[in-house]
Parts: structure tokens; sequence; C-alpha cells
């Protein structure tokens, strides 16, 4: 690619042909403030709050979707750039409803964070404001469009990332909103619930439906045994609501925290996964060996499955029946836990911390009540469990590591890794070669199937039978492996979908980083090498080595796909409709 | 929350209409520059408005989300998500009907159908637009229903011109 000169505030910098004035401000120290700007997803220069002064150039320009080219001279503070930066942040404010020190994005908004530095003054323009009602039709989301700026970036992921396209900009001019297609209420519609327009969202118009007060009530409740368990994911991102970097690991001091809060037995959901592998393993063995639906798709990520029941009905033969590593963790807490404590699972209040915000729907399905009532009683997102560690007044960096609870606390490395995109691909390889083949894979590592890019494939040979596996994150990749699979010229043996781009690691219920850091960090990367380093460096990196799972089919489940493995862990799914 | 109006007509749509629909969204689709808003206003031609069953299969043809179709639709102001009414009732809202008093009259005709503009009724008898300059304005302030003009309008007039055509 061709370099061209350009200069920056008389900066000289050389950058490629084609870059935008954001890209190239960026190479010479300048940040510019963005608002509706989301690399590679939402660049339509729609907010103008980029605009900079390009010599020669008839009026300000948007400097996320302006090229550059040779000899350009750009200025990104001038009077005039300030001026208009200022009026265009001082009207969105003047219909905005300004409830900022009780909002859910105070201090992380970014509309509050533009208006501290332009100066901006919060009621320069008084006038009418938009009317806007609160969308709280589904027990993930909450959509309260009196803090909505129109910046799109919810509905641009919505459509880019995962080709669902629910929402979009309605009306016109004052009345523009962002909505349903015939204004209908988000539970109504193909919604599957992944969250990544909150984590897109730059204020507080869309956050979680969220689950403190329960849980709470149930630590402060005598009567109730609370179980606590994270997700994989969720240790490499807590950290940064802490204000430690990206790609922190904080697993030690996040058992603390659950401890401290209060929690009665700190679990941990890689138990849930590594019991995922062996009934997901020992149903796709089965379905390879005896003629089976293949490929097999895993079920792990509810978003998923939500989309597949929406857009690929005729579908749902291909998806393993068995339950998330969320709901099979609860499913055990209710049935083998409680025995084991002689207790009535009614007293057992199981609540997990989750990367996801689906988690909140997952667990209102029907057939996920193994001990006939529901599986999991709270699921809670990283920020909401930040929020009752602050607010507890636990000094999070000054925590000890410790350790999790046995025996739903113990974990492989092969669980662990269920948190990254390929990382329910490489445990259940780890685990179905041997089962099949009878000896040690060649390496524990798959590497191939590791990485962020959006679709994986490879092969490998199973006792000199060729297995095919292909991995996609983002549902509008995983249309696009759906696609196939209905016409049936899918190649593949086993494929393993996660609804969001890199899977859990940049989930929907993960730590919201501003465009800034989202556009300069490759967010999904770091959280997901956190994850792979402490698998290298863990002893037990194998499901069916786990003890813990050892012990639970000795003295409750009997085999991997037995009877009692099937009630437990296995559940049915739904057709719906797209509208 | 917005000035957009949904329907509360039962469609009633025929299978000639749908088949049409159906021909001109393959044209549309396999031309040079297949647009939704082009779909839009040839799905209008057809059916007068543009309901949730036309509108998803203008989504589907295209290959956009219904949210997406939704979005044009309301977006300009030459597309309806309501079908006329049998009776169709605009009462003039130009310069000169307005200085005369149809902004009253208008209100009285919203208050006697139950309707407020851009509305038609559930059984889709009737409809209200309010409309521009009809070019009479020697008879200010004009109502038009259907093709039936009623000029030098007063308030205590709607209620009966109402009357007739509830009597229809």
């Amino acid at each position: 690619m061709a370099l061209v000169n350009v200069k920056i505030n008389n900066i000289p910098v050389q950058v490629e042909e084609g870059s935008t004035i954001i890209e190239a401000a960026r190479v010479a120290g300048i940040k510019i403030p963005t608002l509706c700007y989301l690399k590679g997803v939402n660049e339509i220069g729609a907010c103008r709050v980029c605009v900079c002064e390009v010599k020669g150039a008839r009026s300000l320009v948007a400097a996320c979707v302006y090229p550059v080219n040779e000899g350009m001279e750009v200025f990104t503070n001038t009077e005039k750039v300030k001026q208009s930066r200022k009026a265009t942040v001082e009207l969105l404010l003047s219909n905005h409803n300004q409830d900022c020190l009780s909002c859910v994005r105070n201090n992380n908004c970014e509309l509050q964070r533009l208006s501290l530095e332009l100066g901006c003054s919060s009621h320069k323009y008084d006038g009418v404001k938009s009317e806007a009602k609160i969308d709280a039709s589904t027990p993930y989301l909450i959509r309260d469009n009196s803090k909505c700026v129109l910046c799109r970036r919810c509905v641009a992921v919505c459509k880019q990332y995962q080709s669902v396209a629910v929402i979009g900009a309605n009306g016109r001019g004052f009345d523009t909103h962002i909505g349903c297609a015939f204004e209908a209420p988000l539970g109504n519609t193909a919604c599957v619930g992944c969250g990544q327009c909150i984590v897109a969202c730059p204020t507080g118009a869309l956050h979680e439906v969220e689950e403190i007060e329960g849980v709470t009530a149930a630590i402060n409740d005598p009567t109730k045994r609370v179980v606590i368990a994270a997700a994989p994911s969720v240790r490499v991102g807590l950290g940064e609501e802490f204000g430690m970097p990206v790609g922190s690991n904080v697993e030690g001091k996040m058992a603390a925290a659950l401890r401290r809060l209060g929690f009665d037995d700190v679990f941990d959901v890689n138990f849930g996964a590594d019991l995922t592998i062996m009934e997901e393993g020992t149903e796709f063995i089965h379905r390879l060996q005896n003629g089976g639906t293949l490929p097999m798709i895993t079920s792990c990520s509810p978003a998923w499955v939500k989309f597949c029941e929406h857009n690929f009905p005729d579908q749902l033969d291909h998806l393993s029946t068995c339950k998330s590593p969320q709901q099979m963790f609860g499913a055990v807490c209710k049935t083998y836990y409680a025995q084991k404590l002689n207790m009535d699972p009614k007293d057992l209040v199981v609540v997990t911390v989750m990367p996801c915000t689906a988690k909140k729907f997952e667990k209102t399905r029907a057939a996920q009540n193994a001990a006939g009532i529901p599986d999991i009683d709270y699921a809670i997102t990283v920020r909401e469990l930040a929020k009752m560690i602050r607010e507890a007044g636990i000094i999070f960096d000054e925590l000890p590591e410790e350790q999790f609870d046995a025996p739903l606390g113990i974990f492989s490395g092969a669980g662990l890794i269920f948190g990254a995109t390929g990382g329910v691909m490489e445990a259940a390889l780890r685990t179905v070669y041997e089962l099949v083949v009878g000896k040690e894979a060649p390496s524990i590592d798959f590497k191939e199937v590791r990485g962020t890019q959006g679709i994986k494939v490879a092969e490998y040979d199973l006792a000199g039978k060729k297995v095919r596996v292909c991995v996609a994150s983002g549902l509008a990749n995983a249309r696009k492996i759906m696609d196939e699979v209905r016409a049936g010229t899918a190649p593949y043996d086993f494929i393993e979908i996660m609804s969001c781009p890199g899977g859990c690691v940049n989930g929907g219920g993960q730590p919201i980083r501003s465009a800034f850091v989202r556009n300069n960090t490759d967010i999904k990367g770091l959280r997901a090498k956190a994850i792979y380093d402490q698998d290298k460096s863990m002893k037990l990196r194998k499901s069916h080595e786990n003890p813990a799972i050892k012990q639970l089919y000795d003295e409750f489940l009997g085999e991997p796909g037995g009877s009692v493995a099937h009630h437990v862990l296995h559940t049915k799914y739904v057709a719906r409709n797209r509208y | 929350m917005s000035k957009i109006k949904l329907t509360t007509v039962t469609f009633k749509g025929t299978a000639e209409q749908e088949t049409q629909l159906r021909q001109v969204l393959t044209e549309i689709k396999q031309s040079e520059h297949p647009s939704v808003m082009t779909a839009l206003q040839r799905a209008q031609e057809i059916y007068g408005y543009l309901p949730i069953e036309v509108q998803s299969i203008i989504a589907d043809y295209m290959g956009v989300s219904l949210e997406e179709v939704f979005g044009v639709a309301t977006f300009y102001a030459q597309f309806t998500l309501n079908p006329k009414g049998e009776y169709a009732f605009g009462v003039c809202l130009g310069t000169a009907c307005y200085v005369k008093g149809s902004g009253d009259i208008q209100a009285k005709l919203e208050e006697c159908l139950n309707l407020h503009d851009g509305e038609t009724s559930p059984d889709g008898k009737y409809s209200i637009a309010a409309t521009r300059c009809v070019g009479c304005c020697g008879l200010a302030p004009v109502m038009v229903v259907n093709k039936e003009v009623y000029g030098k309008l007063t308030v205590k007039d709607v209620p009966d011109i109402v009357a007739k055509y509830k009597a229809m």
C-alpha cells in the first residue's frame, strides 16, 4: 500500500493511502473525540463530534470517514473546530435525560466524558425533549431512549456482528428513535439477548436487567444456602472494572471477593464446562459412530441457540442436546450437591456470574429444571459483580489470592478455555481424541482452532477417521456456516458456535470499554491470551481427568450420556418465528 | 414516542395482490440497483399502504431485516402504514382554510370519528388525513370525503356530515 505525507496540526506523518484523518491523527499522537464511530463497524460520520479543519476544504469534515491524501493539512484543535464540537454536544445534552448521578453509566459514559473534555455547559440549550419510553420487555435488557444519542452503534453491532438486525432508527427528524419493526417491544422480536448493543452503547440508554437485589436478599436470608460460580471468561474481564489493564487474570482475587460478599459456596462454572465436555464429547462420538445428525453444533451459547431457533428452526437437530455449562452447573447443584448436603434444593440458591446477558434469558427457558425448579436462580454480569464488590467496600486490588471450594470448584484447563472462541472445540478434542483413539493426542494444544478470527476450520485424524471441525464466533459468521449446513454443503462433523465475536471474553456482560479503547486495543485477543496462559500453566488440562467430575459420575450420574445424565444435563429446543 | 401510526385494520390482501407483489419484487431484485425504497413504492401502489404482512415479504426478498424495511418506511413521508378508509376524510389545512378555522374543523372531526390524524378506524371504514390546499379557497374552510367536497364549513356542520357517512 502506498504511503502519503500529511500534516496533522503541522506535525508531518506518513500513513497508508486511504487512512482516515482519525487514523492519521492517532499516528501523530492526537486523539480526536468521537461519539458514533466504532472502527470497522459504525463508520457513518453522523454525530459530527470528530469534525476537523482541512486546509482548502469548504467546511469542517468528519475525521472518522474522511480519507487523507498527499499533502493534506489537517487541524484538529482550532477555535472553529472546538466551537463546533462543543455546540454539537451541547445540543445532544439539551435532549438528554441528565440523570447522571444515578445512571448506571455514571463515570463510564462517553457523552459525559465528551461534555467534560469539550467544556460543555449542560443546559446551554433548553427546549422540548423527544418523547421516550422505556422498553423492559425482556428478562435481560432495558432500553431507555431518554438517554439515547442516536449514534446507531447498537444498530451497527446488531447487524454487522450478529446479522440479527432487530433494532434500527424509526421515524425521522426530532421523532427519530431506535426501536424495532412496527414498534414491537424487543421481547417480541428475534433479539437473541447477546448484549453486544449494551457494550457498544456510549451512554446509559442500554443496560442489563440487574439481579443484584435478589442475590443480596438471598445472602441475607439465613434459611438459604447461596452458591456462586463464575464463568471461565469472568476472571479475565473483572479486573478492568477496577482499573487493571486489559488481559489481567484476577481469578484468585475474584474467589476472595465472592467469599467476602457472603456466598456460602464459592464454586466455578469451569466445573460445569468440564461436565459439558463429558456429555457433549460422548454425544459427538455417539453421533459419529451411529450415523447421527452431523455436523453436531455446540449449544453453550444461549444467544446462539436462540438465533438458531429463530433463523434456522429446521436445523435444530444439529444442536447438541447438552445444556450449557451454566445450566449443567446449576442442575448438578440442585440435584447432586443438595443431596450431598442432605437439604431441600429449594433452599439452595444458585447464582452465576456471566460475561453474558443471554444467560438471564437462558435460565428462564423450559427444560432447564433438573430438580423440578429452575437450575439457576440468578445470573449476574461481570459489571453487576463489580458493582456488588464496590458497594461492599471491598478494596479489590488488595485482596489475597484464594481458591475455589471443592468439589464443584475443581476444574481443568479444558473447562477454562471455554471462555475464548475455539475453546470448547479444543476442550472437546482433548477428550474425544483420547476416548476414540485410546491414547493421548500428539499435542494437547489444538492451536488450529485458536485465535480471534471469525471462522476457523481444521481437520484431525481420529484412528483413521478424518474429523473436520469448524469454529465460528459472531452470529453473522454463524449465519454463513448455517447457510451451508442448510444447503447440505458444510463439510464438517463438529461445529462450535459462540454468539459474540471472539467468544465469551468479548461477551455482552463484560466490562464496557469506551470506543477509544475498543478502536485501539485488541480487547478480545488480550483477554483470550490470559485464559490460554493460565491453561498452559495448569497440571490438570483435560476434562475427563478432573477428579471431581469422575466422582460426580461415580456417585450420582452413572455413565456420560446415561439416563440420569440425560435427565439432569440435557435439554430441548423450540422452533421460533423470525417476526 | 413518535408520530408513527400503526394500523389496527385487519389485513385484507388478496392472492392476486401477493402474486403481483412477488413479481414486482423479483423484477426489482434483478434490476441494476435493487433498493428497499423502490420495493416499498411499488408495494404501496399495489396495496395502498404498507402493513407488516407486506413489509415482511419485502424484507425476505430484499435480504434485509424487517426493521430495516420499517426504518425506511417510517422515514419518508410518502409511505403510509395505514390503509385509506372506505370513507377517507381530509380537512384542508392550507393557508386560506386554516385562517378560516379549519384547525377547529379538524379537531371536531377527530372527536366525532374518535381517530387521530393519519389513523384509520379498526373496521377500515373511516380514515382522517389532513390535506394541503385542494384548490377551492373560495369555499374555505373545506373538507373532502372521497370525492365529495364540503365548503364554507362551521364546526357545527361536522357531526351531521359524519352521521351521513355512518348511516351509509
